[in-house]
């Protein structure tokens, strides 16, 4: 990857990053802990992987992106916003009663949004009925899924994941944003997750694991699972909650809540400078 | 007189269909023998996907297809196609408008020897309380030929609900089915049947026996139940003088409810609703259990002869 390329997705991380703290602090609630965790992979997905066009959002030769974390949402609309799928004012009416930014994504009402999310678990079955699609049109788009650490406890999971392998989706790459914690706890508290890696892979999934914050790993596991062939990809992406923001890091509190005024100054100072955060900045 | 599951019609209508629309994907969960979609998985192959027994998956994957153009055909038993995802089918399908039907056969009673595991009696009232969503019970082989295809036509999430045993046929090419419009069978001013699915036959039968005691009744076949036709429920309700709705169905939460809400805001009517009463069905032939549980003409003609008293 370019060093240009490179900085201008982590530059796009980061404007993505304060649009969390910003939205969620106006809006008074929504999830920034989660959404600051998987930023970057959002970024690079939007401003490097995917091909998607903010004039034309329902191209069907698209990639296809599939937030199965959906209270996440934040880091989705902020990198939409980014990419001009809609004006950035509408950030600021995010949660808020009549707005198009719905607390959980909503695709008939946001340009963008492919698929709605939400209730946890359902999003990689959704991909692979965009990727059988894509297959039986000879199409050659991939669909992209972030999932949550915690989210892969529902069975749904897995029944999307058996469902994905036996069709051999090459065109499905999943994200699992692997911070470790959920809303009462860390993941080995609540329902440990054991060997992630190797459940996905008795699953017949290709498996990848990086640092979710390094744009050149996640951009290198991305083609990696392009070559990847008669198999799905999972990049298993461990992050840190609330990355970015001093107060927010491996916070399970700030799960599900809002920064303060004061407090999305100290954030917006906090994600002011790349250098002072972000991992693959040098 | 010639009795075809509706199961059966709906098999040979998706393979017209498929011949057609070249959009039509169908799902199934490991029981396409039984739900008949095995017909088009031989027709065309590369169309079918069997999930295995995930229904969760399956209708998530069937909201996926959705998203980029295709028209799926989701079946399972009812009793699976509703109560164990009802989470799917709210999120992923009916609250983005997904263009997803959902085939289910294997409603109701007529299970029979399954026992009531397996008897979908409340999964009319699941699916009419979820915002965008079509409900429509079809009576015979043709109404189901014709309800497929028009479910293809629509744009949006459709539950289709089908049967397991052999029904009489009521209708021939003559009849046009239409979205969200009832049909009136037979005329008559003292009191009305309106009935669905395998009902509609026991319908027609009990205005029979009624007829035989200087009793007429007016027969109507409410195929979609959401949205109902309000208009043909009120014009009954001021032309005769009592209702009385037939469902294989629990009287909670069915077509006897729709009703029931159309006339107490629009023509209040003395109505009873003949269905399975707050309760699970059990082991036994179809016929035993329409008989144990009171779905008969019989039943039927009883009611209205009680309401006019």
């Amino acid at each position: 990857m370019q060093k240009e390329q490179l900085i201008l997705i982590q530059e796009k991380a980061r404007l993505i990053r304060q649009d969390i703290c910003t939205m969620t602090c106006k809006a008074k609630s929504g999830h920034p802990g989660g959404s600051l965790s998987s930023a970057d992979i959002v970024a690079y997905l939007y401003f490097h992987a995917m091909n998607v066009d903010p004039k034309n959002p329902k191209d069907p030769n698209r990639d296809r992106f599939v937030l199965s974390k959906g209270h996440a949402s934040p880091v989705l609309y902020g990198a939409l916003a980014e990419k001009g799928f809609f004006p950035r004012e509408e950030l600021l009416n995010f949660r808020k009663i009549g707005a198009m930014l719905q607390g959980h994504p909503e695709m008939k009402g946001t340009p963008g949004v492919d698929m709605s999310t939400g209730s946890l678990g359902q999003g990689l079955a959704a991909a692979n009925g965009m990727a059988l699609a894509g297959k039986l049109d000879k199409k050659d788009y991939r669909v992209f899924v972030v999932m949550g650490d915690g989210e892969i406890q529902e069975g749904m999971i897995w029944e999307a994941a058996m469902a994905s392998a036996h069709y051999k989706l090459d065109n499905v790459t999943a994200f699992l944003d692997y911070n470790g914690l959920q809303i009462d706890g860390p993941t080995e508290e609540v329902m440990s997750l054991c060997d992630v890696a190797a459940k996905w892979q008795s699953f017949c999934w290709h498996t990848i694991e990086i640092d979710g914050h390094n744009i050149e790993e996640i951009h290198a596991a991305v083609e990696e699972a392009k070559t990847v062939k008669g198999k799905p990809t999972i990049i298993i992406a461990k992050t840190v909650k609330g990355k970015g923001v001093s107060y927010m890091e491996n916070q399970v509190g700030w799960h599900g809540n809002a920064p303060s005024d004061e407090q999305l100054e100290t954030a917006l100072a906090d994600l002011a400078d790349i250098a002072d955060f972000c991992g693959g900045a040098q | 007189m010639t009795k075809i599951a509706t199961r059966d019609a709906y098999g040979k209508a998706l393979v017209e269909l498929g011949k057609i629309n070249q959009n039509i994907v169908v799902l199934d969960a490991d029981l396409s023998k039984s739900t008949k979609t095995a017909d088009f998985a031989k027709e065309f192959p590369e169309r079918f996907f069997d999930m295995g027994i995930a229904e969760q998956g399956m209708m998530g994957t069937a909201a996926g297809f959705a998203t980029a153009g295709k028209i799926p055909f989701a079946s399972t038993f009812a009793v699976f196609a509703t109560a164990r995802v009802m989470d799917q089918v709210r999120n992923s399908i009916a609250y983005p408008k997904l263009n997803v039907k959902i085939a289910a056969t294997h409603a109701g009673l007529t299970v029979g020897e399954d026992g009531g595991s397996h008897q979908a009696i409340e999964d009319i009232a699941y699916m009419r309380a979820v915002p965008n969503m079509t409900v429509i019970v079809p009576a015979d082989a043709e109404e189901t030929k014709q309800v497929i295809f028009q479910a293809a036509e629509y744009n949006g999430p459709v539950y289709i609900r089908l049967g397991r045993p052999n029904v009489p046929v009521l209708f021939d090419e003559n009849y046009k089915f239409e979205i969200g419009k009832g049909h009136q069978m037979r005329d008559g001013s003292d009191v009305t049947i309106i009935a669905t699915g395998i009902m509609v036959s026991k319908a027609l039968e009990a205005a029979d026996k009624l007829k035989e005691q200087g009793i007429s009744a007016r027969v109507i076949n409410i195929a979609t139940i959401k949205p109902i036709d309000k208009d043909i429920i009120i014009k009954a309700a001021n032309e005769t003088r009592a209702i009385i709705t037939a469902e294989e169905h629990s009287i909670i939460g069915g077509l006897g409810s729709a009703v029931a809400e159309v006339l107490s805001e629009n023509a209040p009517t003395k109505m009873k609703r003949i269905g399975v009463q707050d309760t699970f069905g059990e082991s036994g032939t179809p016929d035993a259990l329409l008989e144990k549980y009171g779905l008969t003409a019989v039943k039927i003609a009883e009611a209205a002869i009680e309401i006019l008293k």
